[in-house]
């Protein structure tokens, strides 16, 4: 969540009791004259609750937060459209860092297990949430899969989000960095149409980017509108397939789970 | 979006509150709605038919106040308003993504009997 635009909607106590209430009113035959409290409109009490519907995925996110700092874990929360390379890119990176640092993955998937089972042949620790018809991930779910991993054994944990940039912008799951990727294959102006996405983004990733000729990529464009939008964001632009472009993403990573380890 | 999980959490912040009250019936549930929500309001209303079946909800009405939206100028120290998440403000001409109003998700209050 951005820290400047101080969007985050407070919470509040629960205040029970009537709203003041000011009427004449009648009495039935027989009722004598009394001065009285009573709930206005034949019983009915208005609670005033003034509490933000995210409080409790937020509190999640919170306590979330505090045992992946404990475990010393980097944790990256990886969104995007379905499609734009979210399951490469995570695999490459784990790849790539074998040997240096130990890496987790959580995947979150609607309906199969496709993804997890790609990332498994790679040697890589996962556990797959299957979200069925809800369309993000939240801090709830995310804390019941990382029971399943060995966080002591890992340095970094990445959690696959489910390909949508509408819902998963709303829940914070606790991670360190929320990483945004948008693919040369499917339009500049993506982060025109989701801002709140692109906007809480701390990463944001061109990928695709073997494909951007093909696809009449117009760089200049897409990071005109990242820079305008994602404007708290380190941008990369790599290829997760052929590999160029993925050093510079990878030292940032390294750099930023080494400050993870000495926190 | 996420309409029927935003209206299960207000039903069950409206019920637990009712119930500490002695309440049996929950006859009316106020949200608060950010302009940039990107939450439907006729979406929450059927969201809520369907969480509110069966429970002490049901039947009851939900009014949706909506939130416009004001963005931020650092430059200006000020506030102006906003149709979407990045404006121009209308003093220095700068672009802003900074939103102090319009993305609320909030339970006002309810009325219960
Ligand atoms: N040419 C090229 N293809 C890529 C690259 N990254 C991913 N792809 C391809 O794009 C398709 C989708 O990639 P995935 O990694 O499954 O994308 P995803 O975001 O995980 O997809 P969902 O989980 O379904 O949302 C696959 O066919 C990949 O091989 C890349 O850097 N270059
Ligand atoms: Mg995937
Ligand atoms: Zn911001
Ligand atoms: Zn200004």
């Amino acid at each position: 969540m951005c820290q400047e635009c101080g969007c985050g909607s407070g919470g509040g106590d629960v205040k029970i009791g009537p709203p003041p209430h000011q009427h004449d009113h009648h009495h039935g035959p027989g009722h004598p004259e009394h001065g009285h409290a009573h709930t206005p409109a034949h019983g009915i009490l208005t609670l005033n609750l003034n509490r933000s519907l995210m409080e409790k995925n937020a509190l999640a996110a919170e306590r979330n937060r505090r045992l992946f700092r404990a475990k010393k874990l980097l944790v990256l929360n990886v969104v995007s459209s379905p499609g734009s390379g979210k399951t490469t890119f995570i695999r490459e990176t784990a790849a790539s860092l074998t040997g240096k640092l130990r890496v987790g993955v959580i995947v979150g998937d609607l309906a199969t297990d496709n993804d997890a089972a790609r990332l498994r042949t790679a040697g890589i620790p996962v556990v797959q949430i299957t979200t069925g018809t809800v369309c993000h991930l939240d801090a709830d779910m995310v804390a019941k899969a990382a029971s399943q991993l060995n966080l002591d054994q890992l340095d970094v944990l990445v959690i696959e989000n489910v390909g949508n940039l509408v819902c998963p912008a709303d829940y914070d799951l606790g991670e360190d960095l929320r990483v945004v990727l948008l693919s040369t294959t499917e339009g500049e102006d993506k982060p025109l149409k989701y801002p709140p996405m692109f906007h809480s983004a701390h990463v944001a990733v061109i990928t695709k980017c073997d494909m951007a000729a093909a696809a009449g990529f117009n760089r200049d464009w897409a990071l005109a509108n990242l820079n305008r939008v994602s404007h708290h964001a380190k941008i990369f632009e790599l290829s997760a397939k052929i590999g160029d472009g993925m050093k510079g993403w990878l030292d940032f990573l390294g750099e930023r789970a080494a400050t993870t380890q000495h926190k | 979006m996420h309409e029927v999980s935003i209206m299960s959490e207000a039903l069950r912040i409206a019920v637990d509150a009712a119930k500490s009250a002695g309440a049996s019936r929950i006859v009316k549930l106020r949200l608060r709605i950010g302009k940039l929500s990107g939450v439907v309001p006729e979406a929450l209303q059927f969201a809520f038919d369907v969480v509110a079946h069966g429970t002490m909800a049901e039947g009851a009405t939900l009014e949706i106040e909506t939130v416009p939206a004001a963005g931020w100028c650092a430059t200006c120290q000020a506030e102006f308003d906003c149709v979407d998440l990045f404006n121009e403000c209308p003093r220095c001409h700068n672009f802003s993504g900074e939103l102090r109003r319009g993305r609320e998700l909030e339970i006002a209050d309810t009325e219960i009997s």
